[in-house]
C-alpha cells in the first residue's frame, strides 16, 4: 500500500493530508510500510462530516479522484465524460459523508461503491438497484466490534493480497468482471468457455479472497 | 426469519461488480433486504472493488475539474434527497422504490388460467426482462428451460419445484443447466419478482404459442 503511494505522490503528500487534519491524528500519520494508512482516510472523513471540513475532503479528493477516473476509463468511459462523472462522485462522497460507516468498509471500498453505481447511471443509461441501509424491513445486522473500523481498512489490504495472489484464471474472470463490467455470458463468450466454468471460476476466487477474511465476517 | 436459497456467489460477484443489468440487479438488491448473509458476501465483494481502486494507476484529474468540485462544496450542501411518497412496507425498499407504488395498485394482465403478470421492464437484445408474476393457489406452470440467467425472489405466498420450496425472502436462480414446472403452493396467490435473460424455453408447443403474444 505505501509502496503505491509513494509512487504516484512521493512522501511529500503526506504533509498536506496530514496538515488538513491540524495535527489530530499524531499516532496515525503513516510511517512506511505501516498498514496505517487506510485510518488515515477514515478520520479525514470523520472531520468532514463532524466539521464540513474542506482540506481535509480536497485531500480526500487529490488521492481517490484519480483512481476513480482510471477506474470510469478503464470501464470505456471518454476522458471528458469521465471527468464529469468524477465531479459527481467525488460531491456525492461530500454530500452523503454523513453516511459512510468506518465499522462498516474502509472509504475506498465506499467511494468505490459510489463510483459503481453513478457510471451505470451515466454510460449505460441504467440504474444499478442498490440495498436500502434503513429499509424497516432489514433484519438487522449483528453490532460490529469496537475495534470494526482498524479492520475495516486492514481488510482492505488483505483482500488486494489475496486479489494479487489468485490464480491467473481466476483473476482474470475477477478482473473482467470488475474493469470491464462483463456480464457472465460475455466474459464466457470472450474467453470461448462454457457459461459453468466462468462461474465456477468466479465462485472459487470469491471464496478464496473472502477466506482471508477470516473470522471476522 | 432467514432465507434459505440464495444468488450464487458468482451471480453475488456479478452484482457487486456493476456487471449484472438493472433487472438482475433490482431482484439481488431486494433480496438483500431479507438476507444477511449475502448482506455480508457483497459487503466482502465491495472490499474487492475497493482494493481495486486502490491499486489503480492514477490518472491525472483536470485543475478544472477540482476548481468546479471546490466551487460547488458550499451549495451541495442545500442538496436534499428527494423522498416523494412513502413506500409499500411489505415490499423490499429497492423494489418499492422502483414501482414507484403499493403492490396492491400493480396494474396485472392476464397471462392465462390463474396466471397474471406486470413487465416492469421488457427485455432487449442487451437487457433481461422485469416483471412481477401473480400465481393463484395450486396452479401449475408449464416446464421450461431458460437460455440464459433466470432470478426469480418470492415476496408472498411460496411455490414448490424440483429445487424445493421458495418461501419470502428466497432467490431461485435457475440457468440453461435446469429445467423446471414449478408449483405455487395450495394457501395463497404467490407473487414473485423475475428477471430473465434471454427467452424461457418451454416444452409444450401450446406454452410457445401463449409465449409469443405474452412477451414471456
Amino acid at each position: 500500500m505505501y509502496a503505491l503511494f509513494a509512487e504516484s505522490f512521493g512522501a511529500g503528500m503526506w504533509l498536506p493530508m496530514a496538515a488538513a487534519l491540524d495535527g489530530r491524528v499524531p499516532m496515525t500519520v503513516p510511517r512506511a510500510g505501516a498498514a496505517a494508512v487506510p485510518p488515515l482516510f477514515a478520520q479525514l472523513m470523520q472531520a468532514v462530516v463532524a466539521r464540513r471540513d474542506q482540506a481535509s475532503f480536497m485531500a480526500l479528493f487529490d488521492y481517490y479522484a484519480p483512481r476513480v477516473k482510471a477506474y470510469l476509463k478503464r470501464l470505456g468511459a471518454s476522458d471528458g465524460l469521465a471527468e464529469d462523472i468524477v465531479q459527481e462522485v467525488m460531491l456525492t462522497v461530500w454530500r452523503k459523508a454523513d453516511s459512510y460507516d468506518p465499522a462498516k468498509a474502509a472509504v475506498g471500498t465506499w467511494i468505490f461503491t459510489i463510483a459503481r453505481n453513478l457510471r451505470i447511471d451515466a454510460l449505460r443509461r441504467e440504474r444499478h438497484p442498490t440495498l436500502d441501509p434503513t429499509d424497516p424491513l432489514l433484519n438487522p445486522d449483528p453490532e460490529p466490534l469496537p475495534d470494526r473500523q482498524v479492520e475495516a481498512s486492514r481488510e482492505e489490504e488483505q483482500v488486494r493480497s489475496a486479489v494479487r495472489a489468485l490464480p491467473e484464471d481466476q483473476a482474470k474472470v475477477i478482473m473482467m468482471a470488475f474493469y470491464d463490467g462483463k456480464s457472465h455470458g460475455e466474459i464466457a463468450a470472450e474467453l470461448a468457455l462454457p457459461l459453468g466454468t466462468v462461474k465456477s471460476r468466479l465462485r472459487l476466487a470469491f471464496r478464496r479472497v473472502r477466506g482471508v477474511l477470516g473470522e471476522v465476517r | 426469519m432467514t432465507p434459505n436459497h440464495h444468488p450464487s456467489e458468482a451471480t453475488l460477484v456479478a452484482y457487486v461488480a456493476g456487471a449484472l443489468g438493472e433487472g438482475l440487479s433490482l431482484v439481488v438488491a431486494s433480496h438483500l433486504a431479507f438476507c444477511a448473509a449475502c448482506r455480508d458476501a457483497v459487503a466482502s465483494g465491495e472490499l474487492i472493488g475497493g482494493s481495486l481502486l486502490d491499486s489503480l494507476a492514477p490518472e491525472t484529474v483536470a485543475v478544472a475539474t477540482r476548481e468546479r468540485v471546490l466551487e460547488r462544496l458550499a451549495t451541495a450542501d442545500d442538496w436534499k434527497p428527494s423522498r416523494a411518497r412513502a413506500l409499500d412496507p411489505a415490499l423490499p425498499a429497492p423494489l418499492a422504490r422502483y414501482l414507484d407504488r403499493d403492490l396492491a395498485a400493480v396494474p396485472w394482465r392476464p397471462l392465462g388460467p390463474g396466471l397474471r403478470q406486470f413487465v416492469m421492464l421488457p427485455a432487449s437484445r442487451t437487457r433481461a426482462n422485469l416483471r412481477l408474476l401473480r400465481i393463484a393457489p395450486g396452479r401449475r406452470l408449464p416446464r421450461h428451460g431458460h437460455v440464459g440467467t433466470e432470478l426469480t425472489l418470492v415476496l408472498k405466498g411460496s411455490y414448490t419445484d424440483e429445487l424445493g420450496q421458495f418461501v419470502r425472502g428466497d432467490v431461485a436462480e435457475t440457468d440453461s443447466t435446469i429445467v423446471h414446472e414449478p408449483v405455487s403452493d395450495r394457501d395463497e396467490d404467490c407473487i414473485c419478482l423475475i428477471a430473465t435473460e434471454g427467452l424461457l424455453k418451454f416444452e409444450s408447443a401450446i406454452a410457445r404459442i401463449v409465449q409469443r403474444f405474452t412477451r414471456m
